[in-house]
């Protein structure tokens, strides 16, 4: 039989699947698609932020509507998640604004629109200050050596406090289902990251077996984390009114209701303890965090664990308390988004790495240079590093590539700034979560090729891509003998949740089991050969952690995860001394995630998340009065048009993981790690001291008032 | 009311004050436009009225009677952009996808880089950082014998190495 020779796909920029589809507008998002008899539906929200209810009035002809309220839940009303905390739908109790009450259904969107639901509480007493909560949600602790002997020893002492606040998605397009019911079960379209996660929800909350409900991932215009628990509340909804009428239900959000109503980016304060020698070597780091969960627990506590986990960024100390609280506010709860925890806590140590090194009057290069993590130190953890880690490479490499040390000079004094960020993201589930998730993923032989079965979504980020790539080079087919399998619940095994950076290290990682499988059992016979000899072939395998990894979750000792990703950016901006305002000039990432499996898609996510991070930096700032978004708006919350992103300039430096498909690792996440730190840093050497973000020209223009342009060394 | 969209004159019956971007997507069937805000800042509803790039939300349906509109199923796959925002990684969502093609669609050939990132102010992109949108137009500007000095430069279209 003839054989051609065969050019591998990985490495290379294929072009992404679905783009044909996107460019046409024939891609169909949850919004395009329609169902015979089908109703809108509407949420009706809390309008304050802490009470009980004590009636509902519904004040309009409710012919043609369907109305739910918690009394029509079959199962629980509970959101299915760590700690089932959330109703679906409130009973009694409010504990924010824009909690769901009341479901509404019809046919007319004009009829749905002018329906007055009116709802009369009485008040509580909110709290919105997470220092004024008492209501914890989740303490963490992580020590290693002796902060006290570590402070003795060191020349200086240097404190700092820095804040975060909220950021908002802004997926351009908004959360969407339609609920479909089907015999005594229901069918969920939607657009969502994690099938599974919808999956387990409804089943709870609908009291149903498995096999009696599906979840389809339609198109999905985004997600960043906006898209990885909130869906359980929609599809919950949707699912409820659907059951009751009896017919199809779509719930769209428009922008306001999706910002007003859906998770965001937990804000944080966190408190800065360093000691250092007068050469700039850390002998004790005490860090505090508190983060502000929002109303219900959701995924805060995994979100405060990564965030201690990365609070050192990427730099050795043998000292170290870390200590984080993530509590309740009467705000809408808060959740995942790119970075996790991550961006907050690298945000203050890297900016407190920058006040390190005023205040001794180094170089801020040197300063990292000296504490960086190399291969044979530990982290906070106690991890050991090895092989892997890129920390001086990739910071040598920033600074080489944009003449640092001299351009900062040159620039000294004048209204550009210059400055930097050095910082890691580990890939995949904190600790023992991988194995705990237990992914598997399916690999079915088709008489072209093969057909992927995952549970892990294409967002944006190209998996449905990369994916293919893995598997054709694996069972050296070309790639359009390769079909990727819609995320249906009905169809495909739980691969995970497509979050943490693990869809393409972990997730590709196990096809790539599969496919060395499939192609053993195949033993060169084409797949239209060997269906017709032997029958279908499906090869499935789980999750297997790679050796001599582990973490205890009691202590927080351990390996935290598989294997970071490293990265080091640098902002160069622009200052106008009449408007305060601050703008990027040229941005540069340097960043090593393994080996890009197709350059472009894994260049999209660096230049994507930089963008992002950009706004989280300059622009986006959430408004909250009384415990409501105030901004839910595009007009004004604002996020990074073509006018406010500089060229950026990507850097990919290699270093293969052995333990990742062809040496990848995850990249989804990293890149908006450092972005802002390197932005206030760049800010900073313009003399302004900013520690608190977003850096907007109100809060430049107070850190002037209150300090001039130039800052004084103290601790 | 009628009008003329992707080259066919058609006869459409809506209200005058229904948006144009509802009465494109349900009575013409045609949802390749999309929704993004409603509130004409994000541009994931642009359209073309009469060779202007417009927010199709913002747009009463009275106000296009006899006008033109090209909607991204106008270029019917065929225009440089589109395959140049697939080889370019310009689509990563492709949520704003159609809306930036059309207002892209609407640039002078020979628009420089400033000037296309003056053009696409208003299409909000939360995926790609705008970089690959920019190397998307200028591949499709060469295509299409425009482009200028910078926007034809190395620097813009040549991918980013890897370093071993």
């Amino acid at each position: 039989m003839r054989r051609r020779a065969r050019t591998p796909v990985v490495g290379r920029s294929v072009p992404r699947r679905e783009g044909l589809e996107k460019v046409t507008g024939a891609a169909r998002y949850i919004d395009d698609l329609s169902f015979p008899g089908m109703l809108h539906g509407l949420t009706v929200r809390s309008t304050v932020p802490a009470g009980e209810i004590q009636s509902i009035r519904f004040d309009f002809d409710p012919s043609g509507f369907t109305i739910v309220d918690h009394t029509d839940i079959p199962g629980r009303n509970v959101v299915a998640a760590i700690v089932d905390d959330q109703p679906c739908l409130a009973e009694r109790t409010v504990r924010h604004v824009a909690e769901p009450i009341v479901l509404l259904a019809h046919e007319s969107r004009e009829r749905l629109a002018a329906a007055k639901v009116h709802i009369d509480y009485s008040p509580g007493t909110p709290v919105f200050d997470p220092a004024a909560s008492k209501e914890t949600l989740k303490a963490i602790t992580i020590e290693k050596g002796d902060v006290g002997r570590g402070f003795d020893a060191a020349d200086v002492i240097v404190e700092g406090e820095y804040r975060v606040g909220h950021q908002e998605h802004v997926y351009i397009e908004p959360n969407g289902v339609i609920a479909v019911p089907s015999g005594s079960g229901v069918t969920v379209y939607g657009s969502l990251q994690c099938p599974y996660f919808v999956h387990k929800a409804l089943k709870t909350l609908l009291g149903l077996p498995g096999d009696k409900v599906r979840v389809v991932q339609t198109e999905t215009g985004g997600g960043f984390g906006g898209k990885e628990e909130y869906p359980s509340i929609i599809a919950g909804h949707a699912s409820l009114l659907a059951l009751k009428s009896g017919r199809p239900v779509k719930l769209v959000y428009d922008r306001s209701e999706d910002m007003l109503a859906t998770t965001k980016r937990h804000p944080g304060v966190i408190r800065h303890r360093s000691g250092v020698t007068r050469d700039g070597r850390l002998t004790a780091l005490a860090i505090d965090v508190l983060l502000d969960g929002g109303a219900y627990t959701t995924l805060s506590p995994v979100v405060l664990s990564r965030a201690l986990i990365h609070a050192c960024g990427p730099y050795r100390c043998d000292n170290v308390r870390v200590t984080g609280r993530v509590v309740m506010t009467n705000t809408p709860p808060n959740g995942a988004f790119r970075g996790f925890g991550a961006p907050q806590t690298q945000f203050a140590m890297e900016v407190q790495m920058e006040r390190i090194a005023e205040t001794l009057g180094l170089d801020p290069v040197r300063v990292r240079e000296v504490n960086a993590l190399r291969a044979g130190d530990t982290t906070a953890t106690g991890q050991r590093i090895g092989r892997d880690a890129s920390a001086l490479r990739v910071l040598g490499e920033a600074v080489r590539r944009t003449d640092f040390r001299r351009r900062r000079k040159a620039l000294a004094g004048t209204n550009r700034g210059l400055g930097l960020a050095l910082f890691l993201h580990g890939a995949g589930f904190t600790g023992s979560g991988e194995v705990r998730l237990a992914s598997k993923a399916s690999l079915e032989l088709t008489g072209r090729g093969a057909r992927i079965r995952v549970a892990n979504t294409e967002i944006g980020q190209g998996a449905r891509t990369t994916l293919a790539q893995i598997v054709a080079d694996t069972l050296g087919m070309p790639i359009d003998a390769i079909e990727v399998s819609q995320p249906d619940t009905a169809r495909v095994p739980d691969s995970g949740p497509t979050v943490a950076s693990r869809t393409c290290m972990v997730v590709g990682g196990i096809l790539e089991q599969c496919a060395r499988e499939m192609k053993r059992q195949l033993a060169g016979m084409t797949p239209r050969e060997y269906l017709r000899r032997h029958g279908p072939l499906v090869v499935t395998r789980q999750y297997e952690p790679p050796p001599g990894i582990s973490f205890d979750e009691e202590t927080y000792r351990g390996d935290a995860y598989a294997t970071f990703a490293w990265a080091c950016d640098v902002a160069e901006v622009g200052f106008d001394p009449v408007t305060y305002e601050v703008r990027p000039v040229k941005m540069t990432a340097v960043q090593e995630f393994g080996r890009p499996i197709n350059p472009v898609l894994a260049a999209g996510q660096i230049e994507g998340g930089t963008a992002q991070g950009l706004g989280y930096a300059l622009l986006e700032e959430v408004v909250m009065l009384d415990g409501r978004m105030a901004n839910a708006q595009l007009t004004n919350y604002l996020v990074p048009t073509t006018r406010d992103t500089p060229p950026i300039d990507v850097v990919m430096v290699e270093n293969r993981y052995r333990h990742g498909p062809f040496g990848a690792k995850g990249v989804g996440e990293l890149p908006f790690d450092g972005a802002a730190p390197a932005i206030v840093n760049a800010i900073r050497h313009l003399g302004i001291d900013i520690r608190d973000l977003p850096a907007t020209p109100e809060r430049i223009m107070e850190a002037i008032d209150r300090g001039g342009r130039g800052i004084r060394r103290k601790a | 009311m009628r009008f003329n969209l992707n080259g066919k004159t058609v006869d459409v019956r809506a209200h005058p004050m229904a948006r144009l971007l509802d009465v494109l997507r349900e009575e013409c069937g045609l949802t390749g436009t999309k929704e993004g805000c409603g509130e004409g800042e994000c541009g994931a509803c642009t359209v073309l009225v009469n060779g202007e790039a417009v927010n199709a939300c913002l747009v009463p349906f009275g106000q296009v009677r006899g006008a033109s509109i090209v909607t991204i199923e106008g270029l019917r796959g065929r225009h440089p952009l589109q395959r140049a925002f697939v080889t370019e990684g310009g689509s990563q969502c492709g949520f704003c996808t159609p809306g930036t093609i059309m207002a892209a669609a609407a640039l002078p050939k020979h628009a420089t880089l400033d000037e296309v990132r003056t053009g696409l102010a208003g299409n909000l992109c939360r995926c790609t950082g705008y970089s690959a949108i920019y190397r998307a137009i200028a591949k499709a500007q060469l295509a299409q014998g425009g482009g200028t000095t910078t926007t034809n430069r190395k620097r813009n279209t040549r991918r980013q190495g890897t370093i071993r």
